[in-house]
């Protein structure tokens, strides 16, 4: 039978040093961590307004939104139709069209795959949408991954649009 | 550590090594006895130490040029290029010793595969080895963001974002990382910063490296233990030191025909157009050197198993003093492991040569079953083959495989004769 140790107080001292010891050592380590976080400066550029009165049905531009492109597409009627009429079962990620444009009209996208941050090519792929050329995702007329590695559809940035020819990101 | 106690000769050397003992330090390097069958594979630790020297001095120098900024970073290359005294010199030796560097760490590498030179009592040895190799994979790519070309940056993001696969906190990580939203400035900044620091690691590590391998002393191409200093070793200095110098000059025609005549060949031509956030170059490939992980990653679908199997690749070697259960080091005696070394060589030059292609078709199918087979090598061949292979038999020292071929002991006594007489036999 082992001897029942009863604790001293030298060794709730001890701990008690080694708790203290540890949590200042924490306070010390997490500025040294947390510098590498985006400061204020790069947090200051999160919005940006867009004029889109140029864009053609069919087009798609593209604008720089905290160093990220964004993609800002006028969609076809037959574009709007496809993605509509998409069975969410048939989606790895299942979102409706509706949910991701508000107006259907206007499709805007960060334009960062969702796989490992290439920026896919419009007009491409088995689609006829989006297509990432470095590892081939395939996305559909409504930026919802189709085939390929990306495991979610092309994110979607708070936007509104502040008059009928312009949108604010961010 | 030492075998003969050394005794410093002058009263002053005497004094000075009584109170830091680096003249001893460098008696032991210099008596170090190594085994006297090393064959050339065994050179590549001298010219390995050559590659991160050769590395530094260039990089410091080349730090001195070089502007990590956004705006500036590309135009400073090509100052350093066009302007600097030298600078093409220092910019091509740099870029192509980092892929020099990793020649000869792989071949560093197959070289312990092969004679199991990570096999008990080197298992520590070998560890250091694979941090090192991880820590110079880490430096390279980081010196490879800092040109801020094509390349640079999107190799910068897709490496990046291997760790937003990471289920919850992945997100977080890469903006940490970036210190953004995207590869950008903050990102280039500290990429510069830790790409100046962790060659010094490096450095640290590869004393570590040394010291642990002092201790037991070198394996060697039979793979059974030497007595340290009977006849079967000889003092590293001059012999070793010798042999790796002609192994080194050989090493370093290579690497300067690489620099002098196709400076370009092993980097990617879309690294000389300035970073563009907004257009990915139709085909990333990161360098030649990482291409085989780059396989793994992309033949794997799905993203997050495609970064664990990659980093798995790379930890199993850590594993590897124990996934191999045979007590027998070298592959000379071992006739399967033999043609299964070969094996592995060749899916991961096989590798290699698909992480340069698209992943698409007979590529992608081709990977999956290279990518399958290397995982095969490690978690089930090695095991497996350690308790059913039937090895050659062991000689009893390493001068037998020389000293014991039938008819040598007549044939040196023929010569012999020659010289002196048919009464020389009793020697033996």
């Amino acid at each position: 039978m082992t001897k029942e140790i009863k604790p001293k107080r030298r060794d709730f001292l001890f701990t008690a040093t080694y708790t203290i010891g540890a949590v200042g050592l924490g306070a010390a380590i997490w500025p040294l961590v947390d510098q590498m976080n985006p400061d204020s400066s790069v947090k200051a550029l999160s919005t940006t307004e867009v004029d889109v009165s140029g864009v053609e049905p069919g087009k798609t531009i593209t604008v720089l939104w905290r160093g990220k492109p964004i993609f800002i597409r006028r969609r076809t009627k037959e574009e709007i139709d496809e993605a509509a009429a998409v069975d969410l079962k048939d989606l790895k990620d299942p979102e409706k069209d509706s949910d991701r444009a508000k107006n259907p009209e206007w499709l805007v996208m960060v334009g960062v795959c969702t796989h490992l941050g290439c920026v896919p090519l419009a007009d491409k792929g088995d689609y006829k949408a989006w297509f990432c050329p470095c590892h081939g995702s395939h996305y559909d007329t409504s930026g919802r991954i189709r085939k390929g590695p990306a495991p979610t559809n092309l994110e979607i940035p708070k936007y509104e649009f502040v008059n009928n020819n312009t949108i604010k990101i961010g | 550590m030492s075998e003969n106690k050394y005794i410093p000769k002058t009263k002053l050397a005497k004094w000075f090594d009584s109170r830091l003992p680096l003249l001893s330090l460098s008696h032991h390097l210099k008596e170090y006895p190594t085994p006297k069958n090393l064959n050339y594979w065994w050179t590549f630790g001298g010219i390995l130490t050559f590659c991160l020297i050769t590395q530094i001095v260039t990089g410091v120098i080349l730090g001195m040029h070089y502007v990590a900024h956004t705006d500036y970073a590309f135009k400073s290359i090509e100052h350093i290029m066009r302007d600097v005294n030298y600078g093409w010199l220092l910019r091509y030796v740099h870029a192509n010793g980092a892929s020099m560097f990793f020649l000869a760490v792989y071949i560093h590498i197959f070289r312990g595969l092969f004679y199991g030179s990570y096999k008990a009592p080197r298992e520590v040895i070998w560890i250091i080895g694979v941090i090192i190799y991880l820590l110079m994979m880490a430096t390279a790519f980081m010196g490879y963001v800092l040109p801020w070309g094509q390349m640079s940056f999107w190799g910068a993001t897709v490496i990046t974002n291997l760790f937003s696969a990471i289920p919850l906190v992945g997100e977080s990580i890469t903006t940490w990382l970036w210190g953004g939203y995207a590869v950008d400035n903050p990102t280039l900044t500290r990429f510069y910063a830790l790409h100046y620091l962790l060659p010094f690691l490096i450095f640290g590590l590869i004393i570590l490296h040394i010291w642990a391998l002092h201790v037991p002393g070198n394996n060697n191409p039979i793979g059974i233990d030497v007595k340290k200093n009977s006849n079967e070793t000889m003092p590293f200095h001059p012999y070793m030191v010798m042999k790796d110098i002609t192994a080194l000059l050989v090493f370093i025609i290579i690497f300067f025909w690489f620099v002098f005549f196709a400076p370009n060949a092993l980097g990617h031509p879309d690294n000389y157009i300035e970073a563009n956030p907004l257009v990915t170059p139709t085909h990333i490939v990161p360098e030649w050197y990482l291409l085989p992980f780059y396989a793994i990653l992309r033949a794997i679908p799905s993203k997050l198993g495609g970064v664990i199997f990659m980093f798995a690749a790379i930890f199993v070697l850590v594993a590897l003093p124990w996934l191999d259960t045979s007590k027998v080091r070298s592959s000379t005696f071992r006739p399967l492991y033999r043609k299964f070394f070969w094996v592995l060589v060749a899916t991961v030059i096989l590798l290699g040569y698909l992480g340069a292609k698209p992943p698409e078709g007979i590529y992608l199918v081709l990977s999956r079953i290279a990518t399958a087979y290397y995982f095969i090598h490690f978690l089930i061949l090695l095991p497996v083959l350690g308790r059913y292979e039937k090895t050659d038999p062991l000689p009893m020292s390493i001068s037998d495989p020389v000293l014991d071929k039938p008819g040598l002991f007549d044939k040196f006594k023929k010569a012999a004769g020659q010289y002196e007489g048919d009464n020389v036999g009793s020697f033996k």
